[in-house]
């Protein structure tokens, strides 16, 4: 793990939109059990999101947090508990699993852009095709969102042209053009050099800023301080220990957590 | 200051590239003589060049036969040390383009193309415009003009059967119409191979395996000998539809398989975002992962429309009288009977399948360059 600190905006952070909702639940989950095969990859998770709250998710490789965020929108299915997002509890009813995912943007580790569309046509693909909003308009968001991940003049070109930093903006701001009400972030910047970083991050504590709920699965231990209101850790698919940044890293609690910070964190 | 330490105190100026070796010279040498070996292989390709162009300058042309004025046909071309007899391609170039098809009705089958020449212009050149038009009138009702203007019957066209089609224009008709059928035959099979219902996964794979385990032959065999004997008492259909049915069908579990390979190459992440957008599944097919798959198979697809395009000349052996036997029979016309005029007139048929296929080959080049889209990650 490379020292994160440098990494992060100088600027102090702007905290009047991030008020977190008392009532408004975004995300709940419920004694959920997944499996893999015999493989018993979550076990017992509750979790409870609210609307405004940003949540950062930390623990060793292979402790199942992509599974669990991946849980989040359907792109693994849980066997057992109850997940609820925006109100609709997701079952195997196709309907509701779309109505989730359109309200809920999810990042990859490796950016999963579409190759053989330009980066416009990334951005605008879902609105047309899964909002129906007309291409015009559709461009018109595309092209807003484009500069506020400060790469309007590659809006042309290819993915495939694009350095890793400025291919994961675009997947930001592919996600954003949907108008979603959660943002999920896998390991957004594993895949990156450290000058890449900063510029991925940068947007995404912009985003913090601007009130998006969020879950980030993240090894940035600089962004959890700076803009998480919780952090989760991790272990063999259950949640260890999970606190306020502050008490997380100065006090943890946990035998297991304890030993991972001191890994990560020197 | 020790050694190894460095300070840049001006950037060094950017120069122009140093300039290329040219002349005659030097480009030997790079090209043909840089090594021992690559010179031995340079010498050994010229010889076989020398060796093997002026038999075929003097065939084809020095000692060819040319023109005919005293119409002597076969006589002109039977003489010691005779070349190609392009006459007999000049007097049989009807023939061998129109099959049986009436005199009188040619035109027609000009028409037909012209109108197909036409529309198909548009779809194969990019950025061209009214694609969207020429889409729908190409394949929904240009089949009902072209049909109309082959076979006559309305609109006081006089009705030309089937079994008068032929030449080039029949082996064009079926590699068409098998081209167009299998392609997306070829898909929805690939896809229901890859479904997760049992029922439409087996048949796709019992149909692919069945059709790609027979020899053509038998396949054409069947649809003109046996298909009829299951048909009921009466019910009479047409032998070139019998075999267009069965290329068809034959082509497309061939077809199924390239496309599945280009399916099976699109990595899991691509249905994760597509699925993570809100797409659905047959959104997120058509628009995601069929564009990419099908890209990364272009030299498959094109290798299976080139052996479609060839295997067309089987239908002879059921009687059909695509190109290759028009050739085949005008040979065998005594008038023209000569030591050198069938093959001559096998050279030309395989010049035009050579050319057809030569330019789809190129136009699937040209099409992959054109979708490149930058690195592959
Ligand atoms: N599709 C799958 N089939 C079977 N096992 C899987 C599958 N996906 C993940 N696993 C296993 O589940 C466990 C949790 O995986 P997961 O990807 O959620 O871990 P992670 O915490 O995200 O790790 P990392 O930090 O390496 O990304 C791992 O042991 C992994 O091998
Ligand atoms: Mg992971």
């Amino acid at each position: 793990m490379t020292e994160t600190a440098p990494a992060m905006p100088e600027r102090p952070i702007d905290r009047s939109h991030m008020t977190v909702s008392k009532t408004d639940v975004a995300i709940e989950v419920i004694d959920m059990h997944k499996w893999f095969g015999d493989f018993h990859v979550l076990r017992d998770i509750n979790l409870k999101v609210m609307r405004g709250e940003r949540i950062v998710i930390a623990g060793p490789s292979g402790s199942g947090k992509s599974t669990l965020i991946r849980c989040i929108n359907r792109l693994e299915e849980h066997q057992q508990g109850h997940i609820v997002v925006n109100g609709t509890e997701l079952t195997s009813d196709l309907k509701r699993i779309d109505e989730v995912r359109r309200e809920v943007g999810m990042v990859f580790q490796h950016f999963n852009l579409f190759p053989h569309l330009t980066i416009l046509q990334n951005l605008t693909l879902a609105p047309i095709w899964v909002r129906g909003i007309p291409k015009a308009k559709a461009e018109e968001t595309a092209m807003m969102y484009l500069e506020r991940v400060k790469i309007p003049e590659q809006a042309s070109k290819y993915p495939g042209q694009l350095s890793g930093g400025q291919q994961q903006r675009v997947a930001i701001a592919r996600s954003l053009c949907m108008n979603p009400k959660v943002m999920l972030f896998d390991e957004p910047t594993s895949a990156l050099d450290p000058e890449m970083i900063k510029e991925v991050l940068d947007v995404m504590v912009s985003l913090a800023e601007e009130g998006m709920t969020m879950i980030c699965v993240t090894h940035e231990m600089g962004f959890a301080r700076q803009v998480a209101n919780r952090v989760i850790f991790m272990d063999q698919g259950q949640i260890i220990e999970q606190n306020e940044p502050e008490p997380f890293f100065s006090n943890p609690q946990h035998e297991r957590t304890k030993l991972f910070l001191s890994q990560i964190l020197h | 200051m020790t050694d190894t330490a460095f300070v840049r105190r001006e950037m060094e100026p950017t120069l122009p590239p140093p300039v290329r070796t040219t002349g005659i010279g030097a480009w030997l040498k790079a090209n043909l003589f840089s090594t021992p070996g690559n010179a031995l292989l340079t010498l050994v390709a010229a010889a076989f060049v020398a060796m093997i162009v002026p038999p075929l300058y003097n065939f084809l042309i020095a000692d060819a036969v040319w023109s005919d004025p005293e119409g002597l046909r076969g006589e002109a071309c039977r003489f010691e040390g005779v070349g190609a007899c392009w006459i007999f391609i000049q007097a049989r170039l009807n023939f061998f383009i129109y099959g049986f098809y009436p005199t009188e009705e040619i035109w027609r089958l000009n028409l037909m193309f012209l109108i197909g020449i036409v529309l198909i212009a548009p779809l194969l050149i990019p950025r061209a415009p009214f694609k969207r038009t020429a889409a729908l009138l190409f394949f929904v009702v240009y089949p009902f003009v072209a049909f109309m203007l082959l076979a006559g019957g309305v609109f006081g066209l006089r009705p030309v059967r089937s079994g008068e089609w032929g030449g080039l224009t029949l082996t064009l008709i079926i590699s068409l119409i098998g081209i167009i059928v299998s392609m997306p035959l070829g898909i929805l099979l690939a896809l229901g191979r890859q479904s997760k219902l049992p029922a439409i996964r087996s048949f796709c794979i019992a149909f692919i395996e069945l059709w790609r385990a027979v020899p053509l032959i038998t396949v054409l065999f069947m649809a003109s000998v046996m298909f009829p004997l299951f048909m009921p008492q009466g019910v009479s259909t047409d032998t070139l539809m019998r075999a267009i049915i069965g290329i068809c069908l034959f082509e497309s579990a061939y077809m199924a398989e390239v496309v599945r390979g280009g399916l099976q190459a699109m990595p899991r992440g691509q249905y994760e975002a597509a699925g993570a957008l809100g797409l659905s599944k047959p959104k997120t097919m058509g628009l995601i992962i069929l564009p990419q798959a099908l890209k990364h198979v272009i030299p498959g697809i094109v290798n299976t429309f080139i052996a479609l395009f060839k295997d067309t000349s089987l239908v002879s052996i059921i009687g059909l009288f695509e190109l290759l036997n028009t050739v085949r029979a005008a040979g065998s016309d005594p008038a023209w009977s000569s030591p050198t005029h069938a093959v001559t007139g096998y050279i030309f048929a395989g010049f035009l399948f050579w050319a057809f296929c030569f330019a789809m080959s190129r136009y699937s080049i040209y099409m992959e360059e054109r979708l490149h889209t930058g690195h592959k990650r």
